[in-house]
């Protein structure tokens, strides 16, 4: 019995001994080197692998980062935007790279055709998806450039960045948005738009992605961008452009002095994140002051509810 | 006694209710306004050729097919034109469409009116396909796809078979029956000039076993003409389909993603052969055709004679009204129709039918998650897998769907009807298909 355990123990230890040696060969022959480098980017990472910096993953980007370091010696082009500025210069300091700061992003929603806006004609009963009401049809209000009010966006969303608004039935952006820029992608509609966060998270942005003429714009939604021009007008920094029917605000221009929402007809222009204007009492006539007060709350509800959602962290779809 | 032939694959035989097959074809009057959608063919738009404030005549050109696929669109109406401009239709989408206002009924001298049969055909087979084209034909089954590309045989192939479609295995529809019923000496004559054009001697005409009043009638005048045959079919959907009543007919299959002409066979439909016989021997374009305003709880079920452009609501009107509990306005049969938006939307070269659901009948029920019956691939005339195809559209996975052959779904419907988890199934291969469509044409052009 003692022979059979003695036996088996040494030919069980020297097998195990004979694989240790060849298998420390083998691996000192077959060493692949990788810079411990793209370890330390890699920790730097949000770790989110959402995907926003256009590569699959954040050790990817972590290895692209320290290729590009060692060619080129810069990093251009190569953000995080989960991450963002501070990240990156974390990076940089590893690196040893000097990084130029970026502007902040957040995701844009340019529609405002809710419910009450552009009410509904049809009820739609197919799958619940945006892709698919898009190749079915307009939309429940009329608009085949608005949201459909499906909510893809807010599937795609890996941050809980965006909810539906239920009074509204928009999507809402709140702060815990990222700008990693995959709402964008699932959007069929391309209504949501990467913009600067602005100083102070203050922007000016035109909530309307409608290219129609403006009576079939109006038509089927009340704050629709009906191409009048007059913001282009009144705008002296040249950041305003309007093609087919519809403004664009360039961000890099614009200086939100706020000259276009006064003027716009249709409150078609958003002013996110200002403090409320005093009010002109002598100037103002009761036609203009309607869609004004409008603006004001709306933009007072979007803030509301984004703050209520990254406090309370409330999920509603 | 014979075995009444249909195809091999899938198919399935939903509730009938051809509510309408013994009422008569009335003539609807001419609407005070028509709105004539520039896009009613397969392929690409027409191209306007009249502008604003134009007076026109009925039958006159408006519109110019300028691509190979594509048709010629005519006034169906005299009276001036309104506006061109982007109006809904029954795409749910805005899409450019001439508006005319009605002023009188002032035909084109050139069209012959009279009831008159002419049943001598003169013409060359290259002059009836250019008359064809002239008159603007397009598949009237519904996929409209224009006639006279059909009619022109690429070199090298030969047709040995004419078929013509007198299935209507869509639920509800009648439009064709009647049609049958009614004019069926034309569609003969009709079948007649196709042939010539084809340059074919059999020509079959295939009825689906419901419609027996048409197969007898049909069988009797064919007697008086040599080549045409009038087969009975099996009551089964979809069998209207083109590649589905080829192989009833003949048992040959089409190959995946080739024309019917690759098997000797050209398919038109019964309305198209009228059509056909009224372009050639009376001149007459495509200005009118047979819809059916159908549904459980419509007053009066009928079949009209419309002019093209005539809103929907006007024929709802003249069966009486919209019912209360309507639920769905649907543009087609039940099977392949589309849920219309607003009854404003106008009757096109395509529409077959108006099917007015109540609201029980309508609504779709709550989907759950697949039990893997398979109960959708036994359907699938085409032999696909619909449940593997729509979860590939619904993951987003379009380049496997392409090789999974999703472009050979014919949109019958017939998965998702039969499935027993409510999925919509057609939704996804739908979305998947227009997916497909859009990469294909796209790698085409780079």
């Amino acid at each position: 019995m003692d022979n059979i355990i003695i036996i088996s123990t040494i030919t069980l230890s020297s097998l195990g001994i004979v694989s240790a040696v060849i298998l420390y060969f083998i691996a000192n022959k077959f060493k692949v080197y990788e810079d411990p480098k793209i370890d330390e980017v890699e920790e730097l990472l949000p770790l989110a692998n959402c995907g926003g910096c256009g590569f699959p993953g954040c050790r990817a980007f972590a290895e692209v980062t320290v290729k590009q370091a060692k060619d080129q010696q810069n990093l251009e082009e190569l953000f995080c935007p989960v991450g963002g500025n501070e990240t990156l210069q974390n990076i940089g300091n590893i690196l040893g790279l000097e990084i130029e700061a970026k502007d902040p992003m957040i995701a844009v929603i340019r529609c405002n055709g809710s419910t009450a806006n552009s009410p509904s004609k049809v009820k739609y009963e197919g799958v619940n998806s945006c892709a698919f009401a898009h190749a079915l049809y307009s939309g429940e209000g009329g608009c085949r450039y608005g949201c459909l009010r499906l909510a893809d966006c807010v599937d795609a969303c890996e941050f809980d960045a965006i909810h539906m608004n239920p009074e509204t039935d928009l999507p809402v952006v709140n702060n815990k948005c990222t700008a990693c820029g995959a709402c964008v992608i699932a959007c069929p509609r391309n209504i949501i738009e990467l913009r600067k966060k602005g100083p102070k998270k203050r922007r000016v942005f035109i909530s309307c992605v409608n290219s129609e003429k403006g009576g079939h714009a109006k038509k089927n939604c009340a704050v629709a961008c009906i191409g009048c021009g007059k913001c282009a007008k009144v705008c002296k920094f040249n950041a305003i452009t309007i093609n087919s029917f519809l403004a664009y605000i360039n961000f890099d221009r614009c200086t939100l002095c706020r000259k276009c929402v006064e003027v716009c007809p249709t409150t078609a222009i958003w002013e996110v994140n200002f403090k409320p204007r005093k009010p002109k009492l002598e100037n103002i006539t009761i036609a203009t002051e309607k869609p004004k007060e409008v603006v004001d709350k709306h933009s007072i509800a979007c803030e509301k509810t984004s703050i209520l959602h990254s406090q309370a962290n409330i999920e509603y779809h | 006694m014979e075995i009444l032939k249909t195809f091999a694959l899938g198919g399935i035989h939903p509730k009938e209710n051809k509510l309408s097959a013994n009422v008569p074809i009335e003539v609807l009057p001419i609407p005070k306004q028509v709105i004539v959608p520039l896009g009613q063919n397969l392929g690409a738009p027409s191209q306007p050729v009249i502008k604003r404030g134009d007076k026109l005549k009925v039958g006159q050109l408006i519109g110019k097919g300028m691509s190979f696929i594509s048709a010629d669109l005519h006034s169906p109406v005299s009276g001036t034109v309104l506006k061109i401009d982007n109006l809904l239709d029954s795409s749910g989408f805005h899409r450019p469409a001439i508006v005319i206002n009605v002023e009188g009924d002032e035909w084109a001298e050139s069209i012959d009116r009279t009831d008159n049969l002419t049943t001598k055909i003169e013409l060359s087979p290259q002059e009836i396909i250019e008359k064809v084209k002239k008159a603007g034909l397009v598949g009237m089954g519904g996929a409209t796809f224009p006639t006279h590309v059909k009619l022109m045989v690429p070199s090298g192939k030969t047709v040995e078979y004419l078929i013509i479609n007198g299935v209507e295995c869509e639920p509800y529809l009648t439009a064709d029956h009647r049609l049958m019923l009614e004019k069926g000496s034309e569609i003969l004559i009709g079948t007649k000039i196709l042939m010539k054009a084809l340059k074919v001697n059999k020509a079959v005409i295939g009825i689906e076993n419901n419609k027996p009043d048409a197969i007898n009638h049909l069988s009797q005048l064919a007697k008086k003409h040599e080549g045409i045959n009038v087969r009975a079919l099996q009551i089964k959907y979809p069998q209207g389909g083109e590649k589905q009543l080829i192989k009833a007919i003949t048992n040959r299959e089409v190959p995946s993603a080739k024309l019917p002409i690759e098997v000797g066979c050209v398919v038109q439909n019964v309305g198209t052969a009228l059509a056909v016989y009224e372009a050639v021997q009376k001149n007459k374009p495509l200005i009118e055709r047979i819809v059916t305003v159908t549904g459980k709880a419509v007053k009066k079920p009928s079949n009209f004679k419309v002019r093209i452009g005539t809103p929907i609501k006007q024929l709802i009107e003249a069966a009486e009204g919209l019912p209360e509990n309507t639920g769905k306005i649907i543009g087609g049969g039940p099977m392949m129709g589309k849920t219309l938006q607003s009854p404003e939307v106008p009757i096109v070269k395509g529409s077959s039918g108006i099917l007015l659901m109540k609201k029980e009948e309508s609504y779709r029920q709550i989907e759950s998650p697949c039990i893997r019956c398979s109960k959708c691939i036994y359907v699938c005339p085409m032999g696909l897998e619909p449940f593997f195809l729509s979860r590939l559209s619904k993951l987003a996975k379009f380049d496997m769907a392409e090789k999974e052959i999703i472009m050979d779904c014919i949109e019958c419907g017939s998965c998702q009807y039969t499935c027993p988890a409510y999925i919509p199934l057609l939704d996804y291969l739908r979305l998947g298909k227009a997916k497909v469509a859009t990469a294909i044409r796209t790698r085409n052009i780079t």
